[in-house]
C-alpha cells in the first residue's frame, strides 16, 4: 500500500465498477453471438437457445413463461431491463451509480464516459427497436472498451487501479465459466462451440492460434487455459492474482495470509497444470472449481478490504 | 405501399418476384409483405444503415484508385431448396468436367487426340502455360475454388454465362452481405429459414490442407495477395483472417532449394500450401514476367518438386477462355459421360468464316465478348451500342476472330432493387462458389447476386457500376440439420450472478436511498 491504502468505501466502488462494466461488455458479446446464431442458423431451436442463454446467466425462467421464448424476451430481460443488474442496461446503471459515489477516485474522463453512456442508452434502445439489437450491442462493447482505455491511460496504478482491475478480472473468469457451463447444462440446445468463441470475442485469436479445424477440446482449452489470450480464464486469474499481490505485498515465511489470494492462486495453478487432453472430461469439475473460486474470492475481498470492522474500544468520557 | 414498387417496362426479361404486375410469386410473399410495411423514410434509413456497416467494416473495392463501398441492396434474392439443388448439381458437374479437362491438357492431351477440341484452341490461348505442363500435386484439385457465373434466361431457366476457374473473387461479399443483413434485417430472417454461408472459410481451409504435399501432416497454409492496392485486397484479408492463416505478399516468401519459405522474426518457416490471389503471369519472375515483384522466384519449380501446392493451379486460364466455354457441354459428355445439366447461352465461334460473316452482318443483334476478358471489360452489347462502337468492333473481330465470341443477347432476369426513393426492377446474375478438395465439389449455398444498378443495364460487374444482393437459399421443409449434436446434457444449475451485498446496508449498491 502506498502509505495508508484508500477508503474502503471507494475501493468497493471501484471493484464493482470494474465488475459491472465487464459484465455489460461480456453480456453484450454473448447476446450478440446468440442472436447471430438464432438469426442465421435455420436449424436452430430458438426457444431452447433462449432458455440456455437465461441459464448461463443464472436467471430462472418462471413457470408462467412455459411458452416458447423468443429473442425479444431475451433482449427485454438481458439487455434493456435497467432494474436487473444482470442485464446490460442494469449493469451499466450500477456501474454509473458506483462511479457517482467514487467520482474523486476515478478520472473525470472515466466518469464522463460512464455518464454519457447511461444518458445515451434510451436513444440507443429506441434505435434498436427499429433496426435491431446489433448496433446497441456494438455501442455497449465500444463504451466498455473506451472506459477501460481511459482507465488505462488516465489513472495512477495505485490501490484504486488494483481494485478496478481485480473486479474486471473476477467478472471475466465468472463469465467465461458460465459460458462453458451453458454448454454442459443444455448441450443439445446450446449453440455450437464456434458460437462460444464468438461470445468470448475469441474467434479470430483462436483461429490464428490453432492450425486446423475447431475441435471442442481445443476450444475449451483455449477459453480456459490459453496463456496469451486476455479473456481466457487462466489469463484473467493471473491478472487477478497480480492485483492481490500488489494490494498486500510481502510474503510470510509460510503460507498465504490473504484468503482471496490463496483461492485465486490455487485456481490459477490448477488451470496452469491442467492436462489439455483431459480437459473436456474434467470440464464439470473444473468449472465448479472456478465458479467456487470466484465466489470465495469475492467474499474474501469484501471481508478483508471493504468490511473490516475494528472493535470499538470504549473509553471513559473526557471531562472538560 | 404498393407505389414503392415500380413496374418494369416490358423487356421480355424474367421477373423473379412478380409473375405478373401485382402478382407476387409464392416464394417472395413474405419478403414483399415485410417491404410493403415500410415507407420511403424507413427504407432510406435502412439502406443508409447497410451502407454505413460496409463503410465501417471496410467492405470496399477499389475503382479507379478510389476505395468505394460495394453497394448492397436491401432486398434479398431467394432461391428455393429444390431449384438450388438442381443448380448446384449443374455447377458440380461443370467443375468436375473442367477439372478433368485441365488435368488432360497439362498431361496426356487425350481430348485433342480424340478430336473433341482442336489442339490449336489451347495453343492459341493466351492463358495456356507451357511452364505448368506435367505439374501435378498430391491429392490436389486444379480448380480448388471456382465461380461459375449463371443467369436466368427469359423463360426463367438458369444458364451458364461464363466460367471463372483462375482466381474468382466475390465470396467475401457473400459473407459480409449476410452479416450486414442479419444485423439490419433480423426480423426478415425470422420468417425464413436460410442456409448459412459462414462455413465457407472452414471448407476452403479443409480443402487447402487436404491438398498439401505428400507426407506433410500439419501443413502451413498461406494466402498470397498482390498487396494492399489490389481491388480484392479486402477479400484476401477476410479469408486469411477467417481461416486463421497468414496473409503473405511476394516479398515475404523466398525459395530455398526448391522449398518455399516465409520470412518470420524466428527465421524462415516452410510453407506447404499457397492459396494465391496473384495472376499466373506475376507469380514467378523466373518463369513468367521477369519484372514482377508480386510473386516469388522459384515458385513454379517448387511446385514441380512437389514441396508446395499452389491453388488454384497455374494455367487454369485455358479452361475459362470464352472460346473453350463453347466446348464445355462437349467436355461434360466426353469426360463424364453425362448429359449437361446446365445449358450455355447460345454462342457463336467467329473462326468459322461463314459464322463471322453472319455476325458481322448483324452486329447490332449480338453481344460480343473478348475471350480472355474479365470484369466486363471490352464487352459490346449490340442492341445498346452506337454506330461508332460497332464499327470499331467490326474491325477488331476481323483482325482477330480467335479473340472474340458472339452471343445471343439474353435479357437477364430482374429483381426489384432499391434505387433512389423507389423500388424498381434491375437485371441480376449469380455467381455460386464451389470448393473442390480433390475428392468432392462442395457448392456454397448462396453465392453472389450482382445487380446492374443503371436502368436497363446488363453488365453487372462492380467495376461497371454494379451492386449486390444477399442471396438466400431456403431450407427445405423437413430438411434435417446437417450436424447431429451428440452431446447430452447433465443435471446442473448455474448460480445467479453476484452483486454487492445489499443486505448489509453499507456498501455502494444500485438502489441507494433517494437523494435529498
Amino acid at each position: 500500500m502506498n502509505g495508508g491504502g484508500m477508503l474502503s468505501r471507494l475501493a468497493e466502488s471501484l471493484y464493482w465498477i470494474g465488475r459491472y462494466v465487464e459484465r455489460a461488455d461480456d453480456t453484450a458479446r454473448i447476446v450478440d453471438a446468440y442472436v447471430h446464431r438464432v438469426v442465421e442458423d435455420p436449424f436452430n431451436d430458438d426457444n431452447a437457445t433462449c432458455r440456455s442463454l437465461f441459464a448461463i446467466l443464472g436467471i430462472e425462467v418462471g413457470e408462467e413463461e412455459e411458452g416458447p421464448l423468443t429473442i425479444s424476451s431475451v433482449l427485454d430481460r438481458l439487455v434493456f431491463d435497467a432494474q436487473n443488474p444482470s442485464s446490460i442496461a442494469g449493469a451499466l446503471a450500477a456501474a454509473h451509480e458506483n462511479a457517482r459515489r467514487a467520482r474523486e477516485a476515478i478520472s473525470s474522463e472515466m466518469w464522463v464516459c460512464l455518464n454519457a453512456t447511461r444518458n445515451d442508452l434510451p436513444r440507443r434502445q429506441s434505435l434498436a427497436g427499429t433496426i435491431g439489437p446489433a448496433t446497441y450491442l456494438q455501442f455497449v462493447r465500444e463504451r466498455a472498451a473506451l472506459f477501460n482505455g481511459l482507465a488505462d491511460a488516465t489513472i495512477s496504478r495505485d490501490d484504486g487501479w488494483q481494485f478496478l482491475v481485480l473486479g474486471r478480472s473476477l467478472e471475466r473468469i465468472d463469465m467465461t465459466a458460465r459460458l462453458l457451463e451453458g454448454r454442459l447444462v443444455a448441450a443439445e440446445h446450446s449453440p455450437d462451440w464456434l458460437t462460444l468463441l464468438r461470445a468470448s470475442g475469441a474467434m479470430e485469436s483462436f483461429l490464428r492460434a490453432s492450425s486446423g479445424l475447431a475441435q471442442p477440446a481445443e476450444i475449451a482449452s483455449f477459453l480456459l487455459l490459453d496463456r496469451l489470450f486476455p479473456r481466457s480464464a487462466y489469463h484473467a486469474l493471473s491478472v487477478a492474482d497480480g492485483c492481490l499481490d500488489r494490494l498486500t505485498p510481502g510474503t510470510t515465511r509460510t503460507g498465504i495470509t490473504d484468503h482471496a489470494k490463496r483461492t485465486i492462486g490455487a485456481a490459477r495453478n490448477r488451470l496452469e497444470f491442467a492436462d489439455p487432453d483431459r480437459l473436456v472430461e474434467e470440464l464439470p469439475d473444473v468449472l465448479d472449481f472456478l465458479e467456487r473460486a470466484c465466489a470465495v474470492a469475492n467474499d474474501e475481498v469484501t471481508t478483508r478490504y471493504f468490511r473490516q470492522v475494528a472493535p470499538v474500544l470504549w473509553e471513559a468520557e473526557v471531562q472538560p | 405501399m404498393e407505389h414503392l414498387f415500380v413496374d418494369a417496362p416490358s423487356t421480355g426479361a424474367w421477373d423473379e418476384v412478380f409473375a405478373a404486375p401485382g402478382v407476387v410469386r409464392p416464394l417472395y410473399r413474405d419478403v414483399v409483405d415485410v417491404l410493403q410495411r415500410f415507407d420511403v423514410t424507413e427504407l432510406r434509413s435502412r439502406f443508409d444503415q447497410l451502407a454505413r456497416t460496409f463503410t465501417d467494416r471496410g467492405v470496399t473495392f477499389a475503382l479507379g484508385g478510389e476505395e468505394r463501398p460495394f453497394p448492397l441492396d436491401l432486398i434479398p434474392r431467394l432461391i428455393s431448396a429444390v431449384e438450388w439443388e438442381a443448380l448446384a448439381a449443374g455447377i458440380r458437374q461443370r467443375v468436375r468436367a473442367l477439372e478433368a479437362f485441365l488435368d488432360d491438357v497439362y498431361r496426356e492431351g487425350r481430348v485433342f487426340d480424340d478430336g473433341v477440341v482442336p489442339r490449336a484452341l489451347i495453343t492459341t490461348s493466351p492463358h495456356y502455360r507451357r511452364e505448368a505442363f506435367g505439374i501435378t500435386a498430391h491429392h490436389a484439385a486444379r480448380i480448388t475454388v471456382s465461380g461459375i457465373d449463371v443467369i436466368r434466361d427469359e423463360a426463367g431457366a438458369f444458364r451458364v454465362l461464363e466460367d471463372n476457374v483462375r482466381i474468382p473473387s466475390g465470396v467475401s461479399y457473400v459473407i459480409e452481405n449476410r452479416r450486414a443483413m442479419t444485423q439490419s434485417f433480423a426480423g426478415l430472417f425470422a420468417d425464413h429459414r436460410v442456409h448459412p454461408v459462414d462455413e465457407y472459410p472452414a471448407r476452403l481451409l479443409a480443402a487447402l490442407r487436404r491438398s498439401a504435399p505428400e507426407g506433410v501432416t500439419d501443413p502451413t497454409v498461406v494466402v498470397l495477395t498482390p498487396g494492399v492496392h489490389n481491388a480484392a485486397y479486402f477479400e484476401h484479408v477476410l479469408l486469411a483472417r477467417m481461416m486463421g492463416v497468414e496473409l503473405v505478399e511476394g516479398r515475404d516468401l523466398t525459395t530455398v532449394s526448391n522449398k518455399v519459405m516465409m520470412r518470420t522474426t524466428q527465421g524462415e518457416r516452410p510453407v506447404h500450401v499457397i492459396y494465391r490471389r496473384v495472376d499466373d503471369e506475376w507469380l514467378d519472375p523466373l518463369q513468367f514476367r521477369p519484372d514482377s515483384v508480386l510473386g516469388c522466384a522459384g515458385l513454379v519449380n517448387a511446385a514441380r518438386a512437389k514441396t508446395v501446392t499452389i491453388a488454384n493451379a497455374i494455367g487454369n486460364g485455358v479452361a475459362d477462355d470464352k472460346l473453350v466455354y463453347t466446348y464445355v457441354p462437349d467436355l461434360i459428355r466426353y469426360y463424364l459421360s453425362e448429359a449437361p445439366l446446365l445449358d450455355n447461352v447460345e454462342t457463336h465461334r467467329l473462326e468459322d468464316p461463314e459464322v463471322l460473316a453472319e455476325v458481322r452482318a448483324h452486329l447490332e443483334d449480338y453481344v460480343v465478348k473478348p475471350v480472355d476478358g474479365s470484369g466486363g471489360k471490352g464487352i459490346v452489347i449490340g442492341p445498346q451500342a452506337d454506330q461508332a462502337t460497332l464499327a470499331e468492333l467490326d474491325a477488331a473481330i476481323c483482325a482477330d476472330p480467335r479473340g472474340f465470341i458472339a452471343q445471343r443477347p439474353v435479357a437477364l432476369s430482374t429483381l426489384p432493387t432499391y434505387v433512389g426513393s423507389k423500388i424498381a426492377p434491375r437485371h441480376v446474375d449469380l455467381r455460386p462458389f464451389a470448393v473442390n478438395d480433390g475428392q468432392d465439389v462442395w457448392v456454397l449455398s448462396g453465392g453472389l447476386t450482382r445487380v446492374a444498378l443503371p436502368e436497363g443495364a446488363l453488365v453487372v460487374n462492380s467495376s461497371q457500376g454494379g451492386g449486390s444482393k444477399d442471396t438466400w437459399v431456403l431450407v427445405d421443409e423437413g430438411e434435417p440439420a446437417p450436424l447431429p449434436k451428440p452431446e447430452t446434457s447433465i443435471d446442473r444449475t448455474i448460480t445467479p450472478q453476484v452483486g454487492p451485498d445489499v443486505a448489509r446496508q453499507r456498501g455502494p449498491h444500485v438502489n441507494a436511498g433517494a437523494d435529498q
